[in-house]
């Protein structure tokens, strides 16, 4: 987040990218490289959306497919088909989309709340909605994308762990 | 200005004290090894005195009152009131053990004393105020004679600035007695204009009036480390003395106001800080998370980077206007680039290297304990003290080493009576020896004994049925028993006078370590074990294998031997397990494409290769497609950006680029008996 210090509202500038035909913004404060795809090296039991590692100037980086992660059609990928690494408490990942398309302000108080659309659709990695020229744009929520699994379990079964105490 | 927050200087006290009571435990050692050495008694007592002053100035007062103890007691050997014999030094080393704990405690935030501590304590007090210390010919006079002592000290100016506070000698000599101040006076050559005052400076002087049966030695032991910035008198009351003028309880307003003063520019020139007291530190024990790093070493990085450098720039002028007639100039700067990246690695490396004599350090000690205990004699040789290796080794590998030297004297040497009737010196001799043999780092613990006792080992082994009665076995097989797993709880439960006290458990830490453990032993002669440790736990030989689209490197440690199999080598066993035979045993094919999910990999397993690994003792074939060659892999962790991975232990990257996984044997056989329970 920018910090204007001459009054202006402070935007966030977001990296927006295609999935889907859909689109998507990721903060751009937390991408540290984009790049083009390149072969990964698998790694044993992990699940699907975790493609493998690749090595980054000596780092060894986990890269997820975003559409997999989303539970969405595999696609082949292609030319237009990019990697971003972002960073998170200084772990590396790199996730794997459609397409990069532009970086834009965005004004936070003009995020919107997720809608709660029940067990339907999986929302639990986005931030919020932005409107962006009159397009919508689902910001990401990178913290959440690279978790564990089992901590994802946990905190799916927290509330209802809270429900169990409060009836007993 | 406020008071200054004592705690941040808490830990480098604990870091201290703790090398001091290393220092302590060394010369107390020295002296009982028949050394006359003054200078270790001083040593000694001066590490015992830093120790209480620091726990004094800091408020650790349980620290304090035992130290002090166990200083008076010092000085009673350092003046030569008392000689020195295996029971004081005994007692002096339990002191040492002690204060460890307590100082542990301390830090913890614990209370640092308790019932063990106490007991000690009273028998040194016990030592030091009763029995038979034979009277000093010396003129000091007998405590008991005096009422108490008339003190007058009066600080130079630069007291404070070594690093003294009279507040904490007055504080200390309240331990000793009843303490009265009679008068706190200014200094005449003091400032009197205000602006000239300096806080850092002290221009007082104190009468103070120390009553009680106190020995003038202890009274001025409390200003041993203010002498020379102070002028001090120390001189017994008459018993006829007047009476104390108007007792002042000691409270810290006393001191405060001049420490206290505002802040004046400083005007006056400060007196050239009088030489610190010197401190013994030991250069060794840096099991933090920290590494002292010699100058030496940092200076060697910095010519490396230097080079590096050049070389660099070399590069890029020949690539900014390329032709093919400089070839052979690219050429070489490629070599000179891979022969500063090669030496700046070694450099890179030798930051991390610790000498194993921080970890040899603690043997005496533990020699002295197992001798007392078994009623042995042990004579310990340490060689190569100053062999490096890497520091995340050299923690992990005392316990071993312990365990190994602990098995030498419990089970190797023999007692005296059986020495001599076997003709030997009564004395046995124990031998540590670390040195480098190729790329590794070798650790032998040797010992004249007896060596292993064939016999009973068997004789176990058979009850245990890890062979079969009455089977034949040779040296190097009845070596390998003693790190069977389980063996060892055996013999102890029923005090089987074999070695093999937790060998399984030796050998799985120098596993872990990516080294080996051998034993080679003589009847009658002794026995040697020998650990082959590598390095450095970042770079590890391995084999590149193909298994599909995929490289893994298996550790060459690890590797027994590489074969292709023919089909009728290959038997199926009940539940769809796959063995085969291999030097009189069964071993079980694991393939790795099914373990780690590969695909267009070769599944028929005479086109493949099976790599036989051993680990715990157990061996299995992995199911591989082709074998790349050897290399070194540097290994990155996968946890850095991902997680743990079963059955990978890392990862490398190879020559082009890409990124290899290292196979973790343990876990890969881990993970097929799991697959084969779910199947």
């Amino acid at each position: 987040m920018h910090e204007n210090t001459d009054g202006a509202a402070p935007t966030v500038q977001q990296l927006t990218f295609n999935l889907a035909g859909e689109e998507y913004g990721v903060d751009i404060l937390s991408v540290r490289e984009i790049r083009g795809w390149s072969r990964v090296t698998r790694i044993p039991q992990t699940p699907d959306h975790l493609l493998g590692v690749l090595n980054l100037r000596g780092a060894i980086v986990p890269i997820m497919d975003l559409r997999l992660r989303f539970g969405l059609e595999r696609e082949s990928y292609g030319d237009s088909t990019v990697v971003i690494i972002v960073a998170v408490a200084e772990r590396l990942f790199g996730i794997v989309v459609d397409a990069v398309s532009d970086v834009v302000d965005i004004d936070p108080s003009a995020i919107k709340p997720v809608p709660d659309m029940g067990a339907v659709v999986d929302t639990r990695y986005l931030k919020g909605l932005a409107t962006h020229v009159e397009r919508m744009v689902m910001l990401l929520d990178v913290d959440k994308l690279m978790r564990p699994e089992d901590v994802e379990t946990l905190d799916a079964a927290l509330p209802h762990v809270r429900e169990v105490e409060v009836a007993a | 200005m406020g008071a200054v927050d004592l705690t941040q200087f808490h830990k480098t006290f604990f870091e201290e004290s703790l090398e001091g009571l290393d220092a302590m435990e060394a010369a107390l050692l020295a002296l009982d090894s028949g050394s006359t050495d003054h200078e270790l008694v001083h040593t000694i007592f001066r590490a015992a005195h830093s120790i209480k002053g620091g726990a004094a100035t800091f408020g650790f007062a349980e620290v304090a009152a035992f130290t002090h103890v166990a200083e008076s007691l010092l000085e009673e050997v350092r003046s030569e009131r008392r000689g020195v014999d295996g029971e004081l030094i005994d007692l002096l080393l339990r002191s040492v053990d002690c204060l460890r704990a307590m100082l542990d405690h301390t830090s913890h935030g614990l209370p640092a004393a308790d019932a063990d501590s106490e007991a000690l304590r009273g028998e040194l007090v016990r030592l030091v105020s009763g029995e038979a210390a034979p009277a000093p010919a010396a003129a000091t006079p007998a405590a008991a004679s005096v009422d108490g002592w008339a003190i007058r000290f009066v600080a130079l100016p630069h007291l404070l600035q070594t690093g003294n506070d009279p507040l904490r000698l007055f504080r200390e000599l309240q331990q000793l007695g009843q303490l009265d101040v009679c008068r706190a006076f200014v200094v005449d050559a003091a400032p009197t204009q205000l602006a000239e005052l300096d806080p850092g400076q002290c221009w007082l002087g104190w009468e103070l009036r120390l009553h009680g049966a106190v020995a003038r030695a202890d009274v001025a032991a409390v200003f041993d480390w203010v002498e020379g910035d102070c002028e001090l008198t120390i001189e017994p009351i008459a018993a006829a003395s007047v009476a104390p003028v108007a007792p002042v309880a000691v409270a810290p307003t006393l001191v405060a106001p001049p420490v206290a003063a505002p802040a004046a520019p400083v005007a006056s020139p400060a007196p050239a800080s009088a030489p610190r007291p010197v401190r013994e530190t030991a250069a060794a024990s840096s099991e933090g998370s920290s590494i002292r790093v010699g100058i030496d070493k940092v200076d060697a990085l910095i010519n490396m980077m230097g080079e590096l450098v050049i070389t660099q720039s070399m590069l890029s002028d020949i690539g900014e206007h390329f032709h093919l007639s400089q070839l052979e100039r690219l050429r070489e700067g490629l070599l000179q680039l891979e022969r500063n990246t090669r030496e700046l690695q070694e450099s890179v490396m030798r930051i991390r290297m610790l000498p194993i004599g921080s970890v040899f350090n603690r043997f005496p000690r533990l020699v002295r304990d197992l001798e007392r205990k078994l009623g042995k004699q042990v004579k310990l040789e340490l060689h190569g003290e100053h062999t490096e290796l890497d520091k995340t080794v050299l923690e992990k590998i005392g316990d071993p080493l312990v365990h190994l030297v602990r098995n030498a004297i419990d089970h190797g040497l023999e007692s005296p009576e059986q020495r001599r009737a076997a003709g030997k010196n009564e004395t046995g001799t124990l031998r540590l020896d670390a040195y480098h043999e190729g790329g590794n780092i070798v650790v032998q613990i040797s010992d004249d004994g007896a060596g292993l006792n064939r016999a009973a080992i068997v004789a176990k082994a058979e009850q245990r049925g890890l062979i079969r009665p009455g089977q034949e076995v040779d040296d190097a097989e009845v070596a390998e028993l003693i790190f069977q797993p389980g063996f060892s709880t055996a013999a102890q439960a029923t005090d089987l006078s074999g070695r093999g006290v937790g060998m399984d458990v030796v050998r799985r830490n120098v596993r872990d370590l990516g080294g080996s453990v051998g034993v080679r032993s003589q009847s009658g002669k002794g026995s040697v074990f020998t650990i082959a440790l590598p390095l450095t736990l970042a770079i590890i030989d391995g084999l590149v294998t193909a298994v599909g689209e995929e490289r893994y490197i298996v550790p060459l440690i690890s590797i027994v031997e590489s074969l292709r199999l023919r089909p009728e080598m290959v038997r199926k066993i009940a539940g769809g397990g796959e063995v085969f035979h291999f030097r009189n045993e069964y071993l079980p094919i694991m393939r790795l494409h099914r373990a780690f999910g590969c695909n267009a990999a070769i599944t028929e397993i005479e086109r493949g290769i099976v790599v036989v690994v051993e680990e715990e003792g157990r061996r299995v074939g992995l199911l591989v497609d082709d074998l790349l060659g050897q290399q070194q892999a540097v290994v990155k962790s996968l946890e850095a950006h991902y997680q743990r991975v079963q059955g990978i232990s890392g990862a490398t990257i190879l020559s082009d680029g890409s990124v290899a996984l290292i196979v973790d044997v343990c876990g890969v056989v881990r993970l097929g008996q799991r697959g084969k329970a779910a199947a």
